[in-house]
């Protein structure tokens, strides 16, 4: 197997001292290792997504799809609810990040500078409710009796929308990148601090509003908690609410006939690909912004 | 106060921009903060946060004498420890072990695949873990037929779902994990590695002697924070995770929470007690962690 992985050091192994060889092969093999366990169960939803559902339950599917078809693709297209999970899920998704950018980066940037006078007491304010919170109770009657938010649009987007931690990183970038000259300069030509942030702040910082913008969808594409606890009304639904359902019901339960049980089976598995398929395909391109967002909130701000 | 005065005229917009922020964490965060109150009062949503009838300690006491209280801490605890045994050291190994590959491509297209798990729904992990583990039909089910065993429910076992809640996180989290360790290690100058070679150093000794120390910093802090996250266990994967079977062992303070508060008949105050009671204990762990690293080493949190 050690011969097959491109180790690197690997051709130069001779000129090696021999606890130096064993070692290169021996991080090889588990490179390897770590590799197959990683992508392994992905790659196997995947494929099994694509065979017959016969043969995905009696176990024949290992790596290729056995028997390619597409009837688990087909059962999906018919079930309506991820349908409509999807799409207020899309909706959730577009304007929640879009209202916590909106919250989150211009009081990031009025945190970030030293002259602003409130900074430090606003700073504490923040940060209490990293450590506190009144828990899920209070937070619950607010919501419904007081506010009559849940089972509406808005309780989704509205007020989880502020991200304290994402705030900080943004804080952190912001402070580090703006040199306090630039804003000298600007202020002489009469720009004003919104104005400042809107034409030269945001502009100098794609890449940490690249981050923190995928973060929140992300995190809103994945949400669950919030939807479970404050949408009990089907047409507001969310992909992860119907998901739960189709992953999670019983497989002997509901389905009398042996060929529906395995439907059943494979449903769940391209259901999987279905809900992640978005994610899936960003993913490569956007993977060098998470490790910048993940370096940026390490830096003690 | 005059000094806020002219600022208040001189950078209005400054304020301005952090209003919304400071206006959504009043509301959602603050005002909860005052309902808090409930969990000493007889809460009746008729009669508002306000006008409930204080009744002392009456919430704290039930919880105390019933036998949840034993139950939840140590299920809570055992699941935070386990967690924290496993997931904890292994990014850090992780790290130390795509930093051994000095090709970029290697590094790079492991870094890459480690991630991915990341970003998968804690609702299609659970998913995925009800199809593998599955005894009839997963891949559990048939590699154990295959290999001579007979298959067990884990997903129904109480022994079985520490074990399942816990190395599904490291499978997921690992990678992402790792990258602030990475990030620690390219910090190492390239020379320091030259000289220890020259000085005849091998691989491993590089690793104990370089590698090691330069991640110390990191890894107190972000033990700190752990342990004193200790009492939280997220709430949506045990839930998920969670079914008549296991409940003896998946019981938390989370899921009791919810329970209680709002499934069945609930009872509002008694399950804000419980949930303030667990942010209590939360707040001290964190505390006293924070204290002793600073008394031990010059990195703290605060």
């Amino acid at each position: 197997m050690e011969t097959r992985t491109p180790a690197p050091g690997l051709g130069k192994l001779r000129h090696m001292s021999v606890s130096d060889r064993i070692f290169y092969i021996f991080i090889s093999i588990i490179g390897v290792c770590v590799f197959i366990i990683t992508i392994y169960p992905i790659w196997f939803v995947l494929m099994a997504s694509f065979s017959e559902p016969e043969r995905v339950s009696r176990g024949a599917v290992w790596l290729w799809p056995v028997g390619f078809n597409l009837d688990g693709y087909r059962e999906i297209i018919k079930e309506s609810r991820i349908w409509v999970g999807y799409r207020n899920t899309i909706a959730y998704t577009v304007a929640g990040t879009l209202i916590s950018l909106l919250v989150t980066l211009p009081s990031a940037y009025a945190l970030s500078r030293k002259d602003f006078k409130l900074r430090k007491p606003l700073m504490i304010f923040f940060i209490i409710t990293m450590y506190f919170s009144g828990g899920l109770i209070p937070t619950y009657i607010l919501i419904t009796s007081n506010m009559h938010m849940n089972n509406t649009f808005w309780v989704m987007v509205i007020p989880f929308c502020l991200n304290v931690y994402n705030m900080i990183v943004c804080r952190t970038y912001f402070s580090v990148t703006i040199h306090p000259d630039l804003l000298d300069a600007a202020k002489m030509d009469g720009c004003s601090n919104f104005r400042f942030f809107v034409s030269v702040v945001l502009p100098l910082s794609k890449a940490i509003v690249s981050v923190i913008t995928l973060y929140y969808v992300i995190g809103k594409w994945n949400e669950y908690f919030t939807a479970l606890i404050y949408l009990t009304d089907t047409s507001r639904t969310t992909l992860q609410l119907v998901l739960r359902e189709i992953l999670l019901r019983n497989e002997t339960a509901t389905y009398v006939s042996e060929s529906a049980i395995r439907m059943e089976l494979l449903v769940k598995y391209t259901s999987i690909v279905v809900s992640s398929l978005p994610v899936l395909i960003l993913y490569p391109f956007l993977q060098k912004y998470f490790e910048k967002g993940v370096m940026i909130g390490s830096i003690k701000g | 106060m005059r000094g806020l005065k002219v600022d208040l005229k001189r950078n209005y917009d400054l304020y301005l921009m952090v209003l919304p922020a400071v206006v959504v964490i009043f509301i959602f965060s603050y005002i909860p903060m005052y309902g808090v109150q409930i969990a000493f009062k007889n809460f009746k949503p008729v009669l508002g946060v306000w006008n409930s009838a204080w009744v002392g300690l009456k919430w704290f006491q039930r919880f105390f004498n019933t036998s949840y209280f034993q139950t939840l801490f140590s299920n809570t605890l055992l699941l935070s420890l386990y967690s924290l045994a496993a997931t904890f050291p292994i990014p850090i190994l992780l790290a130390l072990l795509l930093n051994q590959f000095r090709s970029d491509k290697v590094k790079r297209t492991l870094q890459t695949v480690s991630y991915a798990p990341h970003f998968i729904s804690t609702v299609v992990m659970v998913g995925m873990l009800t199809i593998f583990l599955s005894p009839s039909t997963g891949l559990y089910g048939h590699l154990s037929r295959a290999l001579g065993f007979t298959p067990d429910n884990l997903l129904g076992s109480s022994n079985a779902f520490r074990s399942i809640y816990v190395w599904s996180d490291v499978w997921q989290h690992s990678g992402w994990d790792s990258i602030i360790y990475i990030a620690a290690l390219s910090a190492i100058d390239p020379q320091i590695y030259e000289a220890a070679t020259l000085d005849g150093a091998s691989r491993l000794q590089k690793i104990w002697y370089l590698e090691i120390p330069m991640l110390m910093a990191t890894v107190s802090i972000l033990l700190i924070m752990r342990v004193g996250n200790l009492m939280t266990v997220g709430f949506e994967k045990v839930y998920l995770l969670q079914n008549n079977l296991n409940v003896s062992t998946s019981e938390v303070f989370a899921t009791y929470v919810y329970k209680v508060g709002l499934t069945g008949s609930p009872q509002y105050s008694y399950s804000a007690a419980v949930n303030l009671f667990s942010t209590m204990i939360n707040l001290v762990l964190l505390t006293t962690c924070n204290f002793v690293v600073r008394r031990l080493s010059e990195t703290s949190l605060w």
